[in-house]
This record gives structure tokens, sequence and C-alpha cells, in this order.
């Protein structure tokens, strides 16, 4: 389903200034240092799988996902994904893709989570029988009847996130994109958010890229990781036998160490 | 329904619950008015004004009621804040072409802005003692004239405001090209004073910018001030400009957005 | 005061990082008080004079008033702002920290940005000065200096007032800048071209005309006693009031804790 194959990216990021001096000097002349995001990143995915894509900040991940959801272009190398590629293709690709971005919300602030839910609904043009089915699903597997006709911005964080997994899945997908979708969340929202996302893999086979930094996420939904540091992939397996390495039954230490064994910490 | 349309809808219908600031607001314009035309109608009795003073009043008054139709500083708060944070690559996350995506929200809620402030406003001003008083248009062709610009000149302050919308994704600032485009174009457009009380030289010359067209001929229009009977080439005007900075705009704003990614995580 | 110096450093700093922001912003708050100085301008260009009053006298009112408003927007956004510094917790910040609540009001949002509007201010004070046929006295610059700095002054009182409202409401704020921007913009001009009901408003409410026509009467020589230059002080004493408002609005929310 997803094949991708030698990506490259770098950036130009501003350097900024500290200290007065060189904060009036940078107004003359800016700061420019080429950063390079991904040296070549290369694996692929099949259908139905759930894999964790894990990597400490400034790793590359999210470079990866922006490039696999078409919103950026590499400078050079392969994405295919459902045979198309996704930036070429844009809306073709991203009508059949469902995102959920923990830190930013898909749904509308201050009209209610229903409201958003119709606009989805006819930005991804579902129709209306079909809405209607997903609807009461989502809602159910979600418990999500008791808030729907309230905005947004008075959810709680918990709330929310239901609603946004709701919202990306409306359209049946086959693959949904995950990122930090238990950020902030008390340990109850955590587990019901976990349960429903290998629901919808199991029963509907929806292919999974989960990433996070939350290790416990990972273990409970993901078999396969892939690893990505300083922007190569360093690993690419077992998530068991990752963990293992790390010679610690504690998930976080475990995790830590390897890092730390692989010069990315 | 249309994802545009409906998004459109959807701001509208937002916009028209902001009642409270919108009381307010016609309170604070109300007095705006009552000074802009005691200031202008004191200066033209020394003498040589072309602009009656019911033409004045009616410019003042129509400039107030309508504000959210012309003014360029109207600002979508969610959307910029979506921009400020570095997010507007995801809104390419979304099956729908950006800029018109953009376009509809920003039209829907400037004329939610507009309807609910215009008719208090005018139905005070219709009301008030000579000489501040809002007259009726001299004729129904001047009253329709002044609709049909008016309309246009909607279309084509959004796809010229939109620039300021590309110049944040560009600096992350959600303030700073808005205070840089409002002086520029309150002055050439009339809002500061009415072209009319500008030497010749400068008005032939602001008349080659489309700024004018939003704000300066529709209220003139509608006094008579402009003939209704030259109102065919300035409709066809200010389509054509509409014409040019649409596609202009898309172009920008996918430029933008794909460049203008920083570095992530 | 040292203080003070700090803040302004670290917003300074803060301001400076961003380069195309800063261009912009630093042209759009030029730009705008210009903007305005330009409409006027041609306005007198067309007109020649405005109600009896030359342009040098109205221009005097104009800068004063320009000044005065621009003072107050750089020492007192705090004021302006203060809704978002209630909102954010800002205030429970402040409220926390051993100094003066009023102080770290005002160093909360201390803003370069407006600048400009001072800077046209000045050079149009300075143009009307130099163009005026009145003979000039040291009383008469003091005079002026006063209305500089009290009518900053009695802007900064209207700022706190509504600082104070912002305890109690969110929405009906906006309605202050009537009283800001719209008093800058009534008071720019002198005040006899406006109705009586206006001008009783800016002249018993707000007292506005004690730090802005009567003292210019005086400057003009259009009448009033030299003890004109007293009538900015009275006007002055309006952020008095103003604060003390403020200050119980401030009792009631550590009160009630909303």
């Amino acid at each position: 389903m997803i094949t991708v194959d030698n990506l490259r990216k770098s950036y130009l990021a501003r350097r900024r200034a500290s200290g007065p001096g060189q904060a009036l000097l940078s107004l003359m002349k800016p700061n420019r240092e080429r950063i390079e995001a991904l040296k070549g990143v290369s694996f692929s995915i099949g259908p139905g799988e759930v894999v964790g894509y894990i990597g400490p900040n400034g790793a590359g991940k999210s470079t990866t996902i922006k490039i696999m959801c078409g919103i950026l272009e590499p400078d050079s190398g392969i994405c295919l994904i459902k045979g198309r590629v996704p930036w070429k293709e844009r809306k073709a690709h991203v009508a059949g893709i469902g995102v959920v971005f923990g830190q930013r919300s898909q749904l509308w602030w201050d009209v209610p989570v229903l409201d958003s839910f119709e606009l989805l609904r006819d930005i991804y043009k579902v129709p209306g029988k079909e809405y209607a089915e997903s609807l009461d699903e989502l809602v159910a597997a979600l418990d999500l009847s008791g808030f729907l006709d309230m905005p947004a911005r008075s959810l709680s964080l918990g709330q929310r996130m239901r609603c946004e997994m709701a919202a990306s899945l409306l359209h049946r997908p086959e693959l949904l994109f995950l990122d930090e979708p238990t950020i902030g969340l008390d340990a109850v929202s955590k587990l019901a958010v976990r349960a429903f996302i290998e629901r919808m893999n199991r029963e509907r086979g929806v292919t999974v890229i989960l990433t996070t930094h939350d290790v416990h996420d990972i273990e409970a939904l993901a078999k396969r990781v892939i690893l990505i540091g300083k922007g190569e992939i360093l690993y690419d397996g077992a998530f068991d036998a990752l963990m293992a390495r790390g010679g610690s039954s504690n998930l976080e230490e475990a995790m830590a160490s390897i890092y730390g064994e692989m010069g990315i910490a | 329904m249309n994802p545009y349309a409906a998004l459109f809808r959807m701001r509208f219908i937002r916009g028209l619950s902001y009642r409270a600031s919108a009381i307010v607001g016609v309170a604070t314009q109300f007095f705006f008015g009552l000074v802009f035309i005691m200031v202008f109608q004191a200066f033209a009795r020394s003498g040589g004004s072309s602009l009656a003073p019911a033409q004045i009043a009616s410019y003042v008054w129509l400039q107030q009621a309508f504000l959210a139709l012309i003014m360029v500083w109207y600002r979508d708060r969610e959307l910029l804040s979506t921009i400020a944070a570095g997010d507007a690559a995801y809104e390419l996350c979304r099956p729908v072409d950006a800029y018109f995506f953009w376009y509809s929200r920003l039209l829907g809620g400037r004329l939610a802005g507009a309807a609910l402030r215009c008719l208090p406003i005018l139905a005070v001003a219709a009301l008030l003692p000579d000489p501040y008083r809002l007259c009726p248009p001299p004729s129904v062709a001047a009253g329709l004239c002044f609709v049909a610009c008016m309309a246009l000149g909607l279309l084509l302050i959004v796809a010229i405001t939109i620039f300021a919308y590309i110049l944040t994704v560009v600096t992350l600032s959600p303030s700073a090209p808005f205070i840089f485009i409002t002086p520029v174009y309150e002055f050439a457009a009339g809002m500061i004073i009415p072209l009319p009380f500008m030497p010749e030289a400068l008005q032939q010359f602001l008349r080659v910018l489309p700024f004018r067209l939003c704000v300066d001929l529709p209220l003139r229009m509608y006094s008579g001030s402009i003939a209704a009977a030259d109102a065919p080439g300035f409709l066809a005007l200010q389509a054509l400009w509409v014409a040019i900075l649409l596609p202009l705009g898309r172009l920008t704003l996918n430029r933008a957005i794909r460049g203008a990614q920083s570095v992530g995580g | 005061m040292r203080l003070l110096l700090r803040y302004l450093r670290i917003v300074a700093r803060g301001q400076l990082r961003y380069r195309s922001t800063f261009y912009l912003n630093l042209f759009g708050q030029i730009a705008l008080p210009l903007s305005a100085l330009a409409g006027v301008s041609l306005l007198f260009a067309r007109f020649g004079n405005l109600a009896g009053w030359t342009a040098h006298e109205a221009l005097l009112c104009y800068g004063v008033t320009n000044c005065a408003f621009a003072l107050s927007e750089l020492m007192a956004r705090g004021f302006d702002s203060f809704s978002s510094i209630l909102s954010n917790g800002e205030f429970d910040r402040v409220l926390v920290r051993p100094r003066s609540l009023v102080s770290q009001v005002l160093g909360a949002r201390l803003d370069l940005s407006r600048f400009g509007r001072l800077v046209v201010g000045f050079v149009v004070l300075g143009w009307a000065v130099s163009g005026l046929s009145v003979e000039w006295s040291f009383l008469k610059a003091v005079t002026v200096f006063l209305m500089v700095a009290c009518g900053a002054l009695l802007f900064a009182g209207i700022f706190v007032l509504g600082a104070a409202f912002a305890f109690v409401t969110t929405d009906g704020l906006e309605l202050i800048n009537v009283f800001t921007d719209g008093g800058r913009e009534m008071a720019q001009y002198p005040m006899t071209i406006y109705e009586r009901p206006m001008r009783f408003i800016f002249t018993y409410l707000i007292p506005f005309a004690c730090v802005n026509y009567l003292p210019l009467m005086f400057v003009l020589d259009k009448g009033s006693s030299p003890f004109a230059v007293l009538f900015p002080l009275i006007g002055a004493l309006f952020v008095v009031p103003c604060l003390a408002v403020w200050k119980a609005g401030v009792r009631r929310y550590v009160s009630t804790g909303s």
C-alpha cells in the first residue's frame, strides 16, 4: 500500500539571534542554514498494518508524514501510496486518508461538533446514506452522543480527541495517520482511544501509521515499529525485539537507552 | 452540498451569532460616523467642495454601515491562529482547493458582520436631522448600481485581503501583514477622506489602483456623485480585477504554503 | 524605573527578532498616522481653513492630541489589553509578584511599535508651532507641554477605566474604543466644529476640553486667562478616579477569585 524509497528533504531554517546586537544584525542579513530533515528514508507498509513511527523530536517524523499526506514535496526519492504520488494527485490521494494531529484540531472551534462533521461530509463528498451509517457507528463506538451539539472549544481534551477520531473516519478512509492522538489525555480516555484504533484496524482493515512519544500507545497497538533518528531509518521491525535491546522492563527506560545507544538521544 | 458553499454558510450563520460585539460595534461606528461627518462638513463650509453636505453624510454613513464589506482589517481569528501556528500546510490535508476554501469562509464572515450592523446604523442615520441625515439615492438606478458595485467590490476586496493571509503564511505573524496593508488601502480607497477631496492628480493616480473600486465607487454611486450611467464600465473594471487577482492569489497561496514549511520533528 | 527599562529591553529584543514581520509592522505603524495626517493636510490644501481655524491653529490641536494619545498608548497598552491579561492567567501571576500592580500591568504590554504616531505627532506639532503668528512666552510653552503630558494621562485614565470593565465583562469592552480612538479622532480638531451634546460629553464627562481646547485658546491668544495653564492639570486628575475604579475591580477579583 505504501512504498517509500530513498526520500530526501532539506530545509532552510532561520537561525535565531541571541542578544540585542545579533538581533539588530539579523535585520539586515538573515542567518540561514540548511537542515537535512530526511537523508534517504525507505520503507514499505502493507494494507491493514499498524505501524508505530517513532523517534526523538527533530528526527524527521513529521516531515515524512507530511510527504505521505501529500502536503510536502521531497527533494528526491519515491513515495507511492495506493499507486499514487501523494503530492502530485493531492485531492484524489487526500480523499482516501484520514488524519488526526493531536496538537491541531480539524474541527471548527466555535460551531457544534455535528456541524463540523456535516461540513466534513461535504468536503469528502460522502453519500448521505453512507455518512449516516458511519456517523451512527462512530458515535456509538466513541460515545459521543452527549456532546455532539457542543462547540469544540468547550469540550474537554478527552472529548475533543474522540471527536477528532470520529471526524477522521467519517469518510471511511483506508489509511489513517495519527500524530500524538493520546497526548494530554487521562488514563481512561487513552484506553478508550487505543481500543477504538485497534477495533478500526481489526474490523475495517484500516492501515494505521501512529506517531507518538507514548511508548505504551505503541505497545498496545503496533507490532511493528520504524525508528527514525537524524533523518535516517535506524530500525524497522518488531516492537518487542526493539524493546528487548533496551535492557529494562520499564518501557520508557528501555526506549531512552535505545536512543542513547543509537546516538540520537 | 458543495463544500465551499457549506463553509460559507457555516461561517455566515456563525457570524450572525456575534450579537454582543455587533451592538458595541454599531455604537462605536455611529459615534465615529458623526465625528467624521462633522469634520468633513466643517471643512466643506469653506466652499469649493465637489460633494454636497448630504453626499458627505451618505458617504460616511454607508462607509460605517457596510464597514465589514469594505474594510481590509477583517481578520478571521481561527484561520489566522492556525496559520500563525505554522499549520497552514495542514489545510491541504482536505480534498478541497485551499484558496477557494479560505475565500468562502472570509466571504461568509464578512457578510454576516455587515448583515448584523448595517440595519441599525442605516435606520438611525435616516432619522437624524439635516445635514447629518442619510438621504435616499437620487434615483432607483443609482440605488441598483450601488448594490451591484458593492457586490463586486466585496468579491474584489476578499481577493485583495487574501494576500494579507498569504503574507501571514510566510511571516507567521497574524497581525503584521494587516498592519502593513491597512493604511495603504484605507488611504487609496477613500476611507480616510473621500477621493473628491484630494487633488486631481492624486485622484487620477488612485483610480489606476483597484482599491477605490471597493469603497469610493459604490459609496459615491449611491449618492449620484458618480453617474449611474457610468456603472457598466466600472462593473467591468471590477470584474477584470477579480479575474486577475483570483488566479494570482491562488497561485501565490499554494506556493506560499508549500514553500513555508518549517522544520518539523 | 529600572524594572521598566528591563521590560523595554525584553520587548525590544522580542520585536527585533523577526525581520519581515518587523518591517511590515514598522511600515504600518508609521503609515497609519501618516495617512491620517495626509488626509487632514489634503483637506486643508483644498479648503484652506476649518470653520474659521487656520491650518496651523488646527494642526496645533492635532499634533498635541496625537502626541498625547501615542504616549498613552506606548505606556498604558497593558490596560488597553487588560482583558487578555485576565483571561490567560497573567494577572494571577502579577498578583503574586512583590511589585506594584500598576507598574506591572504597564510593563506587561509595553509596545514600541506605537512610536510612529508619536513621531508624526511631534512633526505636526513642530510644523504648527513654527507657522503660528502668536507671541510665544515661557508660560505658553509650558502650557503646550502640559497639554501633551496631561492629555496622555487623560487617555491613560480611559484605558484604565476600560481595564476596570474587563473585570466584569468580556463582550462590551470594545465600547471603550469610542472614548479612546473616538476621543482622539474628535479631540484632534478644535471643539467648536461639533454639536453641543458632543461638546458637553467631552467637556464635563471626560474632560478633553481641559487638556485640549481651553489651553489652546490661551496659546492662540483667543481669550481665556493665563490660568488656563492650570486646566490641563485638572484634566489629568481624571486618571485618579479611574485608577480607584480599577483598584476596586482588583479587590473584587481577589475576593471572588473569578
